[in-house]
């Protein structure tokens, strides 16, 4: 056989890595994730029957005697927020720990750039991972919904793909600062405990935005997680609100999740490059 | 601060000839590991550490004045009506104790046995397991007093401490951690990987979202009731309300009575297993 | 009749008074730091440890050599008075660990395999902490460890981070630690693996120096120059067993010859070359990657073959190891 040089030779050498890296990427993160798949399944099901009990049943009671809602049951109130809480919860935690690993304890980033991946790839690669994880999590979280008859509307089953953005959008900016991290100092335990519990508290999830003082209501606008449990709440049982604050509950997530994507792709790329 | 400030003289310990039993797993030099732990805190992340206190204290403020507004007032075990924040601040106090117990007695014991290999350093020395095991559960405890004290002086401000009782929150905290912390230890001595601590958190979920936390227990069937009073998360949560609601009964005496059967248990439970592990 | 016996670690003297009263005998008798016998540690049906005796006397230096799994490190942990024997005996400064366990630790220095070293706290906390382990008042810490920072030269880096330390002067370190308690036995599971060669020169420097001052070593290893060079006496230790023991010296006389032609033909040829030095020397080894010739002559061998047309890539005359006698006794190599 003639030797190919130059061009020509690595045209030769790397069609498929080109192409697919992304996918190669993806691939090997879910066979990483495969290795705790059962706890993931275990929280999956679990959790999704243990909040809607606690808290659309147990704690409903109260709310619901006390008409709190004005009509509206706390069940079907609080179920849109907790499925979209749980993509979140998923998400963030698949953009920081096997990020974090890639490039500090365990530098498997290092190993498939010196394979023909490119950082865009890799990027790519642990976000469709992501999604791969989000997309049975949420189903799941949905068919409880519907044994504990949460979702009135029939379009409720949009429930999936808002909380899917939603997660994505919380994920992706997460992993845009994760993947700065040069030391782990317990940076995945900060963002959690003092950005993911509080915008899960505040966001409107187990009450309405509108109960807190003005001055705190900023933290409901900022969260994607409000933005994705309002959205859900107008599929699920037509929660009512202006129309433009509906398109804007698309279209901040949405504009997360494509800044989020770029920044990580850009940040990735330099530190492999360096 | 230096070394030296850190810890309490002490005089050399000579030793004593001692014949098996528990004499080979303890020393009576627990004071060395706590001095130990005093003096690595200052490498710890201290916003990692604050945090700690922080997350009751969000809890409280969404959901006791939050989610309050749509509850009104609630009826403690005694028939007491008060209002929502007051009822679950106890509660998220007795569930910190708990979660912070859980945390330093599997989370952080798993590492330092597994990974870090430091108590295979201290127990090369004439330290015992059981000198390792109580000064590392007297660290949790006096992290758990420094919380509870903290989330305490956040509910005073917030006027959610209805009796003078409530100053007892603290060693009532304090005998809840030791509790679920002895426990812990032993369980997390039968652990080979960190996906099985994280197997923990799914005996703490249900406990905390079902233990009279949010909401009173006469929701359920009796049933289900009997079932959450086996649990030990709900004597804690009663008996921290009880004292901070300042609606005293004889039954507080049964949560006490619960958790000493608890810590006894553990630390023998504990004991064996230290002996089986490290000994072997 | 009067009769004194007193034992300690170091030995044992007994003062007699017979007869008349006129005649006084004294007789000393050195008393072994550790004595093992048919000491085994079987987890379930597998022997880790299958029946070994050794003794360790006073002021020796004693190796444990043997490949990786031989056993060693199970043999130091029941040592070290934290693992518990299945069957035989143990005493280890006349005590015995089922019983005495703190009290035998209180006087032993133990050297792990892999560090262990206090992440969170800095180079000389390490070593305060470690005293305070034993009881220690804080004073004498502090004394000793700046005592100990010198020895190990680290004096410069008491204030750094472990974690900022090399591997050599991590393992100073770990040496200097097991030292605080002033122990009467230092126990050293394979003192210099994974370092590089200068690092491993100044270590065993300073385990030298240790041994100038009396103190008792056992350590296992499985480099045979680290045996040669700090072993007064040594047990090759291969699956639980003892297979020989002497000094090192000893065992290559008694063990292998005194030169070795190491001749390299390529892979592939080796076997089939070794066939044609049938007779050469004492004894003739094939290796995968090169064919071992032992023989009290080497160079008027090498020439013989040379001369014969045999023509090897590489060869070289080196005197006999511990290594060969490694080979002689268990048919494999110490380092697989």
């Amino acid at each position: 056989m003639t030797a190919l040089v130059g061009p020509a030779a690595a045209n030769f050498a790397a069609p498929k890595p080109r192409r697919y890296g992304s996918w190669y990427v993806a691939e090997h993160r879910i066979r990483g994730i495969r290795s705790y798949y059962k706890t993931l399944l275990f929280t999956a099901i679990g959790s999704p029957f243990m909040y809607l009990f606690a808290l659309g049943v147990g704690l409903a009671t109260l709310v619901d005697k006390n008409n709190g809602l004005g009509g509206t049951s706390y069940l079907v109130f609080v179920a849109p927020a907790l499925i979209v809480s749980a993509a979140v919860t998923a998400a963030v935690q698949e953009c920081t720990y096997p990020i974090l690993t890639g490039f500090t304890w365990n530098p498997i980033f290092l190993g498939m750039n010196a394979a023909p991946l490119s950082g865009n790839q890799i990027t790519n690669g642990i976000f469709i991972a992501v999604l791969a994880r989000l997309l049975p999590t949420t189903l799941i979280y949905y068919l409880v919904m519907l044994t504990f008859s949460a979702v009135p509307s029939p379009l409720g089953v949009l429930d999936i793909p808002i909380a899917i953005l939603t997660g994505m959008s919380f994920g992706l900016v997460v992993a845009s600062y994760i993947s700065t991290v040069e030391k782990d100092v317990g940076q995945p335990a900060f963002i959690q405990r003092f950005i993911v519990i509080p915008l899960f508290l505040f966001s409107g999830t187990f009450f309405p935005l509108a109960q807190m003082p003005i001055y705190l209501q900023w933290i409901g606008w900022i969260s994607p997680l409000w933005h994705g449990t309002q959205l859900s709440r107008v599929v699920s049982y037509g929660a009512v609100e202006p129309g433009w604050l509906t398109l804007v509950h698309v279209l901040y997530p949405l504009g997360l999740c494509i800044f989020g994507w770029r920044r990580t792709q850009i940040v990735v790329t330099r530190r492999l490059n360096k | 601060m230096t070394a030296t400030e850190t810890f309490a003289p002490t005089r050399p310990t000579r030793p004593t000839p001692r014949t098996g039993g528990i004499r080979a797993l303890y020393a009576g030099n627990s004071r060395a590991v706590i001095g130990r732990g005093l003096l690595a805190t200052r490498s710890s992340n201290w916003l990692i550490v604050v945090s700690g206190f922080f997350e009751p204290v969000f809890y409280l403020l969404s959901l006791g004045i939050g989610l309050g507004a749509l509850v009104g007032s609630v009826s403690t075990t005694t028939g007491q009506p008060v209002s929502y924040a007051a009822f679950i601040a106890p509660a998220l106090l007795a569930v910190s104790a708990m979660n912070g117990a859980i945390y330093d007695s599997t989370w952080n014991v798993f590492f330092k046995m597994q990974y870090s290999k430091l108590y295979e350093g201290m127990l090369a020395t004439s330290l015992g397991p059981l000198d390792v095991a109580l000064g590392e559960i007297f660290l949790a405890l006096l992290r758990g007093a420094v919380y509870a004290t903290g989330f305490l002086i956040v509910m005073q401000v917030l006027g959610l401490n209805l009796s003078w009782t409530a100053v007892l929150a603290i060693p009532a905290v304090l005998l809840i951690a030791f509790g679920f912390a002895s426990l812990g230890m032993a369980i997390t001595s039968y652990m080979k990987s960190f996906q099985q601590v994280d197997w923990v958190n799914f005996v703490l979920l249900p406990m905390f979202l079902f233990s009279a936390t949010f909401y009173p227990l006469s929701v359920y069937p009796q049933g289900i009731q009997f079932v959450i009073q086996a649990l030990p998360l709900w004597h804690g949560v009663e008996l921290v309300r009880g004292l901070t609601t300042g609606a005293l009964s004889i039954a507080m005496l049964g949560h006490v009575l619960y958790f000493v059967v608890m810590i006894v248990g553990g630390l023998i439970f504990t004991t064996r297993r230290l002996r089986a592990l490290f000994l072997d | 009749m009067l009769s004194i016996d007193r034992r300690t670690p170091q030995g044992a003297w007994e003062l007699r008074a017979l007869g008349q009263g006129e005649l006084l005998v004294c007789i000393i008798v050195p008393q072994p730091v550790i004595a093992a016998s048919l000491l085994t540690k079987k987890y379930k049906e597998f022997a880790a440890v299958d029946g070994i005796s050794f003794e360790v006397e006073p002021g020796e230096s004693f190796g444990l050599l043997g490949p990786n799994g031989a056993g060693k490190s199970t043999t130091m942990r029941m040592v070290g008075a934290v693992s518990t024997r299945t069957s035989g005996s143990l005493s280890i400064l006349g005590l015995d660990p089922n019983d005495h366990g703190p009290e035998i630790r209180a006087q032993l220095g133990v050297v792990p395999q892999q560090d262990n070293l206090d992440m969170d706290l800095r180079v000389r906390d390490n070593l305060i902490v470690y005293g305070r382990y034993f009881g220690m008042s804080l004073s004498s810490c502090a004394a000793k460890a700046e005592e100990l920072l010198e020895f190990a030269q680290l004096a410069d880096r008491k204030k750094s981070k472990v974690g900022d330390l090399s591997g050599g002067m991590k393992r100073r370190l770990t040496i200097a630690r097991s030292l605080m308690n002033d122990p009467k036995v230092l126990l050293l599971d394979e003192p210099t693996t994974g370092l590089d060669p200068q690092a491993r020169h100044i270590l065993w420097d300073r385990l030298f120096r240790l041994k100038e001052q009396g103190t008792t070593l056992l350590l296992t290893t499985h480099y045979m120059d680290e045996a040669e060079q700090l072993c007064d006496r040594l047990v090759v230790v291969d699956k639980g067993a003892i297979m020989a023991e002497g000094a090192p010296a000893d065992l290559i006389r008694s063990y292998s010859t005194r030169e070795v032609v190491e001749l390299r033909f390529g892979s592939e040829l080796n076997a089939s070359v070794a066939e044609q030095l049938v007779g050469i020397g004492d004894r003739v080894e094939v290796l995968p990657d090169r064919i071992l010739i032992y023989t009290d002559d080497g160079d008027g061998d090498l020439g013989w073959i040379v001369a014969k047309g045999l023509t090897p890539i590489t060869s070289l005359v080196r005197r006999s190891s511990l290594e060969d006698v490694f080979l002689r006794l268990t048919g494999r190599s110490l380092i697989e």
